[in-house]
C-alpha cells in the first residue's frame, strides 16, 4: 500500500509537472494542463491509474471546498453590498433563465419535468475553479467582464443552497442506495425535516463562525507559530466540511458560509495565505481527476448524444448571459468574454449530479451521461477561451479600446497607501492621514492591536508584511505608497528589500531608529527615511533654548537649521563610513561615528550663517564709514 | 535671449482659479524658470544660498502672486527679508543684482476702477506698489510696471484664457529680450504690450 501511494503520488505530480507547464507555454492555462494531464494518466489512454479517479476525485473536491472558502474570505459584506444589484440583477435572471430553457429543452426531450428542472439546475452552474484562474491569469477581475463572471459565479454558489434545499423535494421514485458520501444522518427524515435540518446547519455555521473560530484564531495567534496557525486554518475548513457532510449539505458551501463571516475579521490574509498552496494543489488534483473520470467508453457508446448535449448547453448557456450581458450594457468584446467564460457546466453540477442520482431523480444511466456533459464541457471551455482570445478578441479590440479603458479606471477600491506596523508611530500617522481624508489600509501581526483598531473604524489587517503573498492581498500590487512603521529595524530592513524586489514600482516611506540601521537603508538606496528621534529631540532643544530666554523664533529657525544640516550630514556620513574601517563590534562603530559627528557639528556652527533680520553688520558698517567721514 | 525667474507665492494655490489658469499656461521653455516658493518652504526656512545662486543666473525676475491686503503673501515678504541680502543685494558692495529687470504680476479680486480715488480702493496700483519699486531701486535693479489680472472673483474661464494668453506674450517677449526700456516707462501695465503680432 505504501509503495502503491507513492507510485500514485509520483504518476500524480509528474503528470502535472509535465503537463502545465507545457499546457502553459501554449497560452492554453493551467486548467487546460491539468484536465490534459488527468485524461492521459486515466483509465482510457495510459492507464496508470484505474477507476479510482472516481473516488480521488471526491477527495480532491475539497480543493473547491477550499475553494470557496478563499472565495468567501474575498467577499467582505460591504463589498458584496456595493456589488449586490449585479449578483441579484445578472446572478439571478443567468440562474433562472438558463434552469427555464433547458428545463424547457428537456421536457421537450421527453424527460420528467421535475428531471428536466434539476438538470436545468446543474447546467445552469458555471465553474468557479476554471473561470476565476483563468480570469485571474490573465488579469481581467477588475474589467467589467469579470466583475460581472465574479457576480454570477456568486450568486450561483448562494444559489446552490436553496437548489439543494428544494431537490430532496423533487423526489418522487423511492431512494434505493440510501448511503453515499453526500448522504448523511439526516438521510432517514422526511423531506421537510431535511430541509429545516439545512436551514439549522446554514444558521449554526454562522453562529459559529462569529463566536468560536474568531476567538480560537486570535487564541492560536497570540502563541506566535506559524504551523500551529496553517493547522487551525485546515482544521476549520475540514470540521466544517465533515458538519456539512453529517446534514448531508455540500461542505463546499458550508465553508464558503464560514468564509464570508470570517471576512470581516483581521485574520483574513494570514488565513489566505496559508491555505492559497492547498488549495492550489488540491484543485490542481481535482481538475485531474475530472480529466481521468471522462468515460471514453461511455462517450463512444452515446457519442453523438453527448456531443449533441454538450454543444447545446453551452450554446444555451453562452446565449443567455449574451443576451444578459447586452442588456446590462457591456461592450461586445467584455460581454464575448463573459458570454463564453461562464459557458461551461461547472463543478458544482458534479455535486448537484450525485445528490440527484442519491435522490434517484434521474437513473444512473442519465446521471452518467449528464457528468460526462460536465466534464466534457469544462474541457472545452478552456479551448474556447483560447479560440476567444487568440481570434476573436485581436480583431474586435481595435474598435472598442477607447471604451474598455475607460470603464475599467473607474473601479479601484484599494487604498493608495499601505501601511505596516501600526504601534504608537504608525498609529499617528493613519489618525493624521485619516483625519485629512486619506485612507490607508493597515497591516499589523499584533492580534490585539488588530482588534482594538477595527473597533475604532480603521481599515486594519493582521498578516506578517515580511510575506510577500500577505503584502500582495493587502494590496502591495496595486498602492503607491508604503509606509514601514514596525518598530525593529531589522524587520523593516526585510521588508524594504523584499518590497524592492517584489513590487519594485512601489513608493518605500520607512521609519528609523538610529543612524546605524538609517546607513542600511540608505544602503539600499532608500531615500524616504525618517528618524523618529530627529524632529523630536530638536523639538525639545528648542524649548530649551527657549526656557534659558532665547527669543521662539530664533531658537525655531536654529531648530529648523540643525535638521537640515543634519540630514545633509547623514547623507555625507553615509558615504565616509562605506569607506571606513569595518568593526567589529557596532557599539565601536557607533562611538566612531557620534565621534566624527560631534567633530563636524562644531567645525560647521548650523545657525550661525543665520543674519536674516539681524543689523549687526549693518550697524558695524555704518560705523565704520562715520569713522571715515570724521577722520 | 533672456533668462526669466517665475517667483511664485500662494498659499492656497489649489482654490486659486486665476493663479491655476495662469501656470498652466506659463510656456516650458529652458529659460523660463518657475520658482514654487509656498511649496518649497512651507516652513518658511528659505534656503538662502539656493536663492541667491537662482537669482544670479536669471536676468528677468517676475514676483507672482496674489494681492492680499495691498501687497504680497507673506512668505514673499519672506523671502525679500531673507534673499536680498545687505552686502549683496544692497548698502555697500551690494552690487549683485544690478541692473536685473523686477517686476509684479498680480491678480486682485477687486477691478481695476476700484483702484484709484474715486473707487473704494482709493489708490492705484503703483501707489500700492512703492514698497517693490523701491526694494527694486534699492538693490540697483530696473522696475518695471505690474503685470495685471483684476477682478478675477468675477471673471469667465473665457477672460482667464485671455489673460492668460496675455501672459504668455508676455513671458514670450520678455524672454526673447522683444522690448525696449524706454517704452516701459511710458505705459502702466504690462498688459499693454500683451497685444498679439500680426
Amino acid at each position: 500500500m505504501g509503495s502503491g501511494f507513492l507510485f500514485q503520488a509520483v504518476i500524480y505530480l509528474s503528470a502535472a509537472v509535465i503537463c502545465v507547464p507545457i499546457a502553459k507555454r501554449f497560452a492554453m492555462g493551467s486548467v487546460l494542463g491539468y484536465l490534459i494531464a488527468g485524461m492521459l494518466i486515466g483509465p482510457f489512454v495510459l492507464g496508470f491509474i484505474g477507476h479510482e479517479g472516481k473516488d480521488l476525485m471526491h477527495f480532491a473536491e475539497f480543493g473547491v471546498v477550499m475553494m470557496l472558502f478563499l472565495i468567501g474570505l474575498e467577499l467582505e459584506p460591504s463589498h458584496l453590498w456595493k456589488i449586490r444589484k449585479q449578483i441579484i440583477g445578472v446572478g439571478l435572471s443567468q440562474v433562472l433563465i438558463t434552469t427555464a430553457v433547458v428545463m424547457a429543452i428537456g421536457i421537450a426531450a421527453s424527460l420528467l419535468w421535475q428531471s428536466a428542472l434539476a438538470i436545468g439546475f446543474a447546467f445552469a452552474m458555471s465553474s468557479t475553479a476554471i473561470v476565476l484562474q483563468s480570469l485571474k491569469e490573465k488579469g481581467l477581475m477588475k474589467e467589467p467582464s469579470g466583475q460581472f463572471s465574479f457576480a454570477v459565479l456568486l450568486f450561483q454558489d448562494i444559489a446552490v443552497i436553496p437548489i439543494l434545499a428544494i431537490l430532496p423535494l423533487l423526489v418522487f421514485l423511492p431512494i434505493t442506495n440510501s448511503v453515499d458520501v453526500h448522504g448523511g444522518g439526516i438521510e432517514g427524515l422526511s423531506k421537510w425535516l431535511q430541509t429545516t435540518a439545512v436551514l439549522a446547519a446554514v444558521g449554526g455555521i454562522v453562529l459559529i463562525g462569529k463566536y468560536a473560530i474568531v476567538p480560537l484564531l486570535r487564541l492560536i495567534a497570540n502563541t506566535h507559530m506559524r504551523e500551529l496557525f496553517t493547522a487551525s486554518a485546515l482544521l476549520i475548513v475540514v470540521a466544517i466540511a465533515l458538519l456539512m457532510q453529517q446534514v448531508g449539505l455540500s461542505p463546499a458551501l458550508g465553508t464558503f458560509l464560514a468564509g464570508v463571516i470570517l471576512a470581516n475579521s483581521e485574520f483574513k490574509h494570514e488565513l489566505e495565505s496559508d491555505l492559497e498552496p492547498f488549495k492550489g494543489l488540491l484543485l490542481g488534483l481535482f481538475f485531474i481527476s475530472v480529466g481521468a473520470s471522462i468515460d471514453f467508453h461511455l462517450m463512444y457508446e452515446n457519442a453523438a448524444t453527448i456531443a449533441l448535449i454538450t454543444i447545446a448547453v453551452i450554446c444555451v448557456k453562452a446565449l443567455v448571459l449574451f443576451v444578459i450581458g447586452k442588456k446590462a450594457k457591456l461592450s461586445l468584446d467584455q460581454n464575448l468574454i463573459f458570454a463564453i467564460g461562464l459557458s461551461q457546466v461547472g463543478e458544482f453540477a458534479f455535486v448537484l449530479f450525485s445528490f440527484i442520482g442519491t435522490h434517484n431523480i434521474l437513473t444512473p444511466q442519465q446521471t452518467d451521461m449528464m457528468m460526462a456533459v460536465t466534464a466534457l464541457s469544462m474541457t472545452i471551455s478552456p479551448l474556447l477561451l483560447i479560440v476567444l482570445d487568440k481570434w476573436i478578441l485581436p480583431s474586435l479590440a481595435k474598435n472598442n479600446n477607447a471604451e474598455s479603458a475607460k470603464e475599467a479606471d473607474a473601479v479601484d477600491e484599494k487604498n493608495a497607501v499601505l501601511l505596516v506596523g501600526f504601534g504608537h508611530f504608525g498609529t499617528t500617522i493613519a489618525r493624521f492621514l485619516r483625519a485629512n481624508g486619506v485612507a490607508a489600509t493597515v497591516l499589523d501581526n499584533s492580534s490585539e492591536q488588530v482588534d482594538l483598531l477595527r473597533k475604532m473604524g480603521f481599515k486594519v489587517f493582521y498578516g506578517d508584511a515580511t510575506r510577500v503573498d500577505i503584502l500582495e492581498a493587502a494590496g502591495a500590487a496595486e498602492a503607491k505608497i508604503l509606509i514601514i512603521a514596525i518598530d525593529s529595524p531589522e524587520i523593516n530592513l526585510e521588508i524594504v528589500k523584499i518590497v524592492k524586489q517584489h513590487f519594485p514600482n512601489l513608493e518605500i516611506m520607512v521609519r528609523s531608529k538610529n543612524r546605524m540601521d538609517t546607513y542600511d537603508l540608505l544602503d539600499e538606496g532608500i531615500d524616504n527615511i525618517y528618524r523618529e528621534h530627529l524632529d523630536t529631540s530638536i523639538r525639545l532643544g528648542v524649548d530649551v533654548m527657549k526656557k534659558l530666554g532665547y527669543r521662539t523664533y530664533s531658537a525655531f529657525r536654529a531648530g529648523q537649521n540643525f535638521i537640515k544640516y543634519d540630514e545633509a550630514a547623514l547623507r555625507t556620513l553615509s558615504q565616509n563610513r562605506k569607506d571606513m574601517k569595518v568593526y567589529i563590534s557596532a557599539v565601536r562603530e557607533q562611538i566612531a561615528l557620534q565621534e566624527e559627528l560631534l567633530q563636524n557639528d562644531r567645525k560647521i556652527v548650523p545657525s550661525a550663517n543665520d543674519h536674516a533680520w539681524d543689523s549687526k553688520e549693518m550697524r558695524e558698517k555704518i560705523m565704520e564709514l562715520d569713522n571715515q567721514k570724521s577722520r | 535671449m533672456k533668462k526669466v525667474l517665475i517667483l511664485f507665492a500662494h498659499p492656497r494655490m489649489e482654490k486659486s482659479r486665476a493663479n491655476e489658469t495662469l501656470l498652466k499656461h506659463i510656456p516650458s521653455a529652458a529659460n523660463i524658470t518657475f520658482h514654487d516658493l509656498y511649496e518649497l518652504y512651507p516652513d518658511f526656512n528659505i534656503d538662502l544660498e539656493v536663492e541667491k545662486k537662482l537669482l544670479l543666473e536669471h536676468d528677468i525676475i517676475i514676483w507672482q502672486h496674489p494681492f492680499y491686503w495691498y501687497s504680497c503673501p507673506p512668505l514673499m515678504k519672506q523671502w525679500i527679508d531673507i534673499v536680498l541680502e545687505f552686502g549683496w543685494a544692497y548698502g555697500p558692495g551690494g552690487t549683485a543684482l544690478k541692473d536685473k529687470i523686477v517686476f509684479n504680476a498680480i491678480t486682485t479680486g477687486g477691478a481695476n476702477a476700484t483702484y484709484n480715488t474715486a473707487g473704494h480702493n482709493r489708490y492705484t496700483i503703483a501707489e500700492y506698489l512703492r514698497p517693490f519699486e523701491q526694494t527694486a531701486h534699492l538693490c540697483k535693479m530696473i522696475y518695471f510696471p505690474p503685470f495685471l489680472v483684476q477682478g478675477s472673483h468675477r471673471l469667465t474661464d473665457e477672460d482667464l484664457k485671455r489673460f492668460s494668453e496675455q501672459y504668455v506674450i508676455l513671458l514670450t517677449k520678455m524672454s526673447e529680450g522683444d522690448f525696449t526700456e524706454a517704452h516701459m516707462k511710458e505705459i502702466t501695465f504690462l498688459n499693454e504690450i500683451c497685444v498679439k503680432s500680426i
